[in-house]
């Protein structure tokens, strides 16, 4: 008897496992990061060009602007480009917000959930020109680093991304 | 002809420049006119006893101009008592942010209980004269000599998602210091907030 429930136990755990492992799949993995964690990421010494755009789900602009984000992350696949989008939304709508958003959305480039809310300390290290309003993009390749605090379209991407190939 | 158009040109950058850059801290602040949400025309003038203002450029559709809301209020009721009323500014185009209107204002300044004017920036004309960029964006008013000198510009605190875990009240100490006769510290920070429309 207690060898057949133990048996029991065991397939309903299995089970479950299994079912969240198949919706793990089919769900993104979008990190989040406090300052210190992300910071790494501005500062890559490689031959790489970094396009970090700086957006929110809630922020109008930044939503009409992500699909140039999206395609310049699909055209220069091949090139060294990383596209980062970097959510500002506020911690606690990770689930209920972000999530579902990227999921409908199906945003394919890399996203990273920016939760320090201390941000006077750190929006000067993303740029002294950054007032603070979003959307933001950085785009830089080593030391040759240009912010833009404004929308951005397809062909301005391309041509900034263009001279630092 | 060719002067005329070099002056055009001169007189453009000047203005561009101007609105792009705004007031820094210490600067002479210009008044402005103009409509609350009661229909009255208000003017920093208006308040003869004032000995400052909290001015706050805000709104109704950004989610940290409304996670700021009660704190907002918080202040107005801290500080008019002490000579430094707040005064809110909706500085977005209703044409490109419906919910920003003049009469959703209306709505949303009587469902929150504002205790405070807050304005309609028709036309866009006071928020580049400020250099405010995003809401909420606050600009501290100090009177000195029957002048209005910028004494802090930023933001209200260091924690938008909870106000009770803040442990940098900006504009709470820049005012207290300002009551003290001293001086802000820190006279500027800055914050993640939404673009003004």
């Amino acid at each position: 008897m207690f060898h057949k429930s133990c048996i029991l136990i065991l397939i309903v755990l299995l089970s479950a496992c299994m079912i969240s492992a198949c919706s793990g799949e089919k769900s993104r993995q979008i990190p989040q990061m406090n300052f210190q964690e992300f910071e790494t990421l501005l500062h890559q010494q490689n031959d790489t060009v970094y396009v970090i755009n700086f957006w929110a789900t809630w922020c109008k602009p930044c939503i009409e602007e992500l699909p140039a984000f999206e395609q310049l992350n699909t055209e220069y696949e091949d090139q060294k480009v990383s596209v980062i989008l970097v959510s500002l939304d506020f911690p606690n709508k990770y689930k209920q917000l972000l999530l579902p958003f990227v999921k409908e959305k199906n945003l394919q480039s890399q996203i990273i959930h920016l939760t320090d809310v201390d941000a006077n300390a750190w929006i000067d290290k993303v740029s002294p020109e950054w007032s603070g309003a979003i959307p933001a993009t950085l785009i830089y390749k080593g030391n040759d680093r240009e912010f833009y605090e404004s929308q951005m379209d397809f062909e301005k991407l391309k041509s900034i991304v263009k001279t630092k190939l | 002809m060719k002067k005329l158009t070099l002056l055009t040109t001169v007189i453009l950058f000047a203005g561009l420049t101007f609105a792009q850059t705004g007031y820094k801290v210490g600067d002479k602040a210009s008044d402005f006119e103009l409509k609350n949400v009661d229909g009255k025309m208000v003017s920093m003038a208006d308040y003869p006893d004032a000995k400052g203002f909290i001015l706050i450029f805000t709104c109704n559709h950004c989610p940290f101009s409304k996670a700021y809301e009660d704190r907002i209020i918080e202040l107005d009721n801290t500080f008019k008592s002490k000579g430094y009323p707040v005064i809110a500014i909706n500085p977005n185009d209703p044409a490109i942010q419906p919910e920003d209107s003049y009469e959703e204002m209306k709505i949303r300044a009587k469902e929150k209980g504002f205790t405070f004017p807050y304005l309609f920036d028709d036309g866009q004309k006071v928020f580049p004269v400020y250099g405010a960029s995003r809401t909420p964006h606050v600009f501290i008013v100090n009177i000195e000599h029957g002048e209005y000198i910028i004494r802090y510009i930023g933001a209200i605190d260091n924690n938008h998602t909870d106000a009770e875990a803040a442990d940098k009240r900006y504009v709470q100490d820049a005012v207290n210091a300002l009551i003290e006769g001293g001086v802000p510290n820190p006279e500027f920070t800055k914050a993640i907030g939404c673009s003004i429309k």
